[in-house]
């Protein structure tokens, strides 16, 4: 049983007046509670694959089944309500909500859209919602722009798994966090995933996030898919030239007395 | 070795809504000459900080203690050095600072930059103390011996090429007059040695990318103009705050590989301040820890990387995901 299948996948944009495929015959599926991890250099194509997955863009061609239907075919109120099923993070919070708003407005956003739960009952759900996440419960009356990095991701978190998604597509979304609190988001991902069986599409230049948290590794070069396996013996043995030069460039810790790990 | 910078009790705070910051407390640090020092820390811990202090280019409103000191014989004996004493209180030479800040001219001079050739240098202690009042004499204090001169002596290359290049200016034309500037060359010799500068940093096609405006090129060949820019004018010490983290993990590893070739042919000491302690340890030869603006652990980055004398430098370690950690999901049992 896949939760999203997409096959033949392609997406062709315009530079310096020539069309260039961005995407270019991608296939992959991701089954549930499980992490698929898109790597590649910038501009490999995995922001426009997880724009075409989310349909934020349409593709030129290919194909995207999610939850066992033709996504592409979906519109309207059908559409809409299998939106609730598909949810994203992003690198900067910041920048995808409005900065005044308060938490518990952002996530009485998605309750209210879809229609989860009634007025009286959201400041409940909202609560139990910044809970799950690890957050206390006051941050709800607390600006967008006053809390922390490490919060304001917890909170889009909180905002993804408020409609109970079966995929969270995750762009870059651990990349701008130190590294204490990227470790902590991590787990907290690697949790949700194990209590709510949700899938991820996990997007990351970073091979070591990639390999602590993704079952499998796509990695992509100019748009075309390089190689993909299990995320550990692609990146124990990387067979593309692209999955090779990735490998070399990551920067290696080499410790010779590892008394604390 | 010799000392190139000592920085001695160095506190910034800085005032925002009439709330201070105290973004670093009390650092004090040799910078040895040829040495490649990285600093590491946490956002916020203050790393930015003390780049810009070094470098002269703090916030006007920024509050300052403690010295920044050049011992002598360590920057270009230059005939355009007035020495400390008799600095005529001119105003700070804003372009200068954001020029400096990528080692270029501004785009349009401000007055009293005509004569630049002869002009005073942005002072480090100058740049960031001086405010309204007449606090300017307390603030020059800040740094004693020779005075460094930003574009000349230090070099500088931030996170965000696109904020040290000008957009409407071709790339020839900001890097020769950097070299133009500082070195006092004809303009048709400065131009002659912004190509060589750009195949320095490995430009594909220097000749062409002198034409170039920096929107036609991709961030790490801009980084790498940023690059050529900063070290035009041979500077002593190179600081480079962040100059790799916005790009992809190959474009980076590139960029230090050719920051490490270019420290090494120009006998630079290289400042390289990075959240990132493998690739901080990569390049460096000592490594500093700040923490909430305090320098907690400074050692040799062997040291650092396998016997940290501090629990904090230690859990930064351990938070690194390198290729050999165990991963996450193997940690907690299987899942899927
Ligand atoms: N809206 C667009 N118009 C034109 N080109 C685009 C657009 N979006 C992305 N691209 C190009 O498509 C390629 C893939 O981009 P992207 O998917 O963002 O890569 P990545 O996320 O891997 O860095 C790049 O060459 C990028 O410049
Ligand atoms: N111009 C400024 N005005 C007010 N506060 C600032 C300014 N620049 C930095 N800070 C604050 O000073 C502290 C140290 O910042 P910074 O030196 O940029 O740290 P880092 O580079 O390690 O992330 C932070 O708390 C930051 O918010
Ligand atoms: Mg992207
Ligand atoms: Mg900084």
């Amino acid at each position: 049983m896949t939760v999203l299948a997409v096959s033949n996948l392609a997406k062709r944009y315009r530079r310096g007046g020539k069309p260039f495929a961005a995407v270019d015959e991608v296939s992959f599926e991701i089954g549930p509670a499980e992490t698929l991890a898109l790597a590649g250099p910038s501009g490999s194509g995995k922001s426009t694959i997880a724009k075409l997955v989310l349909r934020l863009i349409e593709p030129d061609a290919g194909r995207i089944d999610f939850e066992g239907g033709d996504f592409l075919a979906l519109s309207g109120g059908s559409l809409r309500a299998r939106r609730a099923r598909l949810q994203m993070v992003f690198q900067d919070p910041l920048a995808a909500f409005n900065p005044r708003a308060t938490v518990a407005r952002v996530l009485d956003d998605p309750l209210r859209i879809h229609a989860i739960a009634s007025r009286a009952e959201r400041p409940l759900r909202i609560a139990a919602l910044l809970e799950r996440v690890g957050l206390e419960t006051n941050l709800a009356t607390r600006a967008i722009h006053e809390i922390s990095g490490g919060q304001r991701q917890r909170v889009a978190i909180a905002r993804a798994i408020a409609t109970r998604p079966s995929l969270i597509v995750l762009d870059e979304a651990v990349s701008a966090l130190d590294v204490s609190v990227r470790g902590q988001i991590l787990e907290l991902l690697l949790d949700l995933q194990r209590q709510e069986r949700i899938a991820y599409l996990f997007i990351s230049h970073d091979l070591g996030v990639i390999r602590a948290i993704a079952h499998r590794v796509v990695i992509l070069d100019a748009g075309k898919i390089a190689e993909s396996g299990d995320a550990r013996t692609v990146i124990a043995n990387p067979q593309s030239a692209v999955g090779k030069a990735l490998v070399a460039a990551t920067p290696k810790l080499v410790r010779t007395s590892q008394e604390a790990s | 070795m010799t000392v190139l910078l000592s920085i001695r009790d160095l506190a910034v705070r800085y005032q925002r809504d009439g709330v201070e910051v105290a973004a670093l407390k009390g650092v004090s640090l040799d910078v040895l000459a040829g040495e490649r020092l990285a600093i590491i820390g946490e956002s916020g811990s203050g790393k930015s900080t003390l780049a810009l202090a070094i470098a002269g280019l703090l916030a006007k409103s920024a509050l300052v203690d403690g010295t920044i000191e050049w011992p002598p014989g360590q920057l270009q004996p230059s005939r355009f050095f007035a020495p400390p004493s008799v600095l005529p209180d001119i105003s700070p030479a804003r372009g200068e600072i954001s020029s400096s800040a990528g080692g270029f001219p501004p785009a349009t001079p401000e007055i009293g930059e005509s004569d630049r050739d002869g002009s005073i240098s942005p002072l480090v202690g100058e740049m960031s103390g001086r405010t309204e009042g007449g606090a300017v004499e307390h603030r020059r204090s800040n740094v004693r011996g020779e005075l460094p001169r930003l574009g000349r002596d230090i070099g500088f290359v931030f996170q965000d090429p696109s904020s040290s290049l000008d957009p409407v200016m071709p790339i020839g034309r900001q890097i020769a007059e950097v070299v133009h500037t500082h070195l006092h060359l004809t303009w048709r010799d400065a131009y002659a040695k912004a190509k060589t500068l750009l195949e320095r940093v490995r430009l594909p096609d220097p000749e062409a990318t002198l034409r170039c405006y920096p929107h036609q090129l991709s961030g790490g060949q801009k980084q790498r103009v940023a690059i050529a820019a900063a070290i035009a004018a041979g500077p002593k010490l190179l600081i480079a705050d962040e100059a790799t983290s916005a790009l992809d993990t190959i474009v980076q590893a590139e960029v230090v590989t050719l920051i490490r070739g270019l420290v090494a042919e120009d006998g630079m000491t290289l400042l390289f301040i990075s959240h990132d302690i493998a690739l901080a340890a990569s390049l460096a030869d000592r490594i500093a820890v700040l923490r909430h603006g305090e320098l907690i652990e400074l050692g040799q980055t062997d040291q650092i990387i396998n016997a940290p004398r501090q629990s904090y430098t230690r859990a930064l370690l351990d938070a690194h995901l390198g290729l050999d950690a165990k991963p996450l999901l193997d940690r907690k049992g299987a899942s899927a």
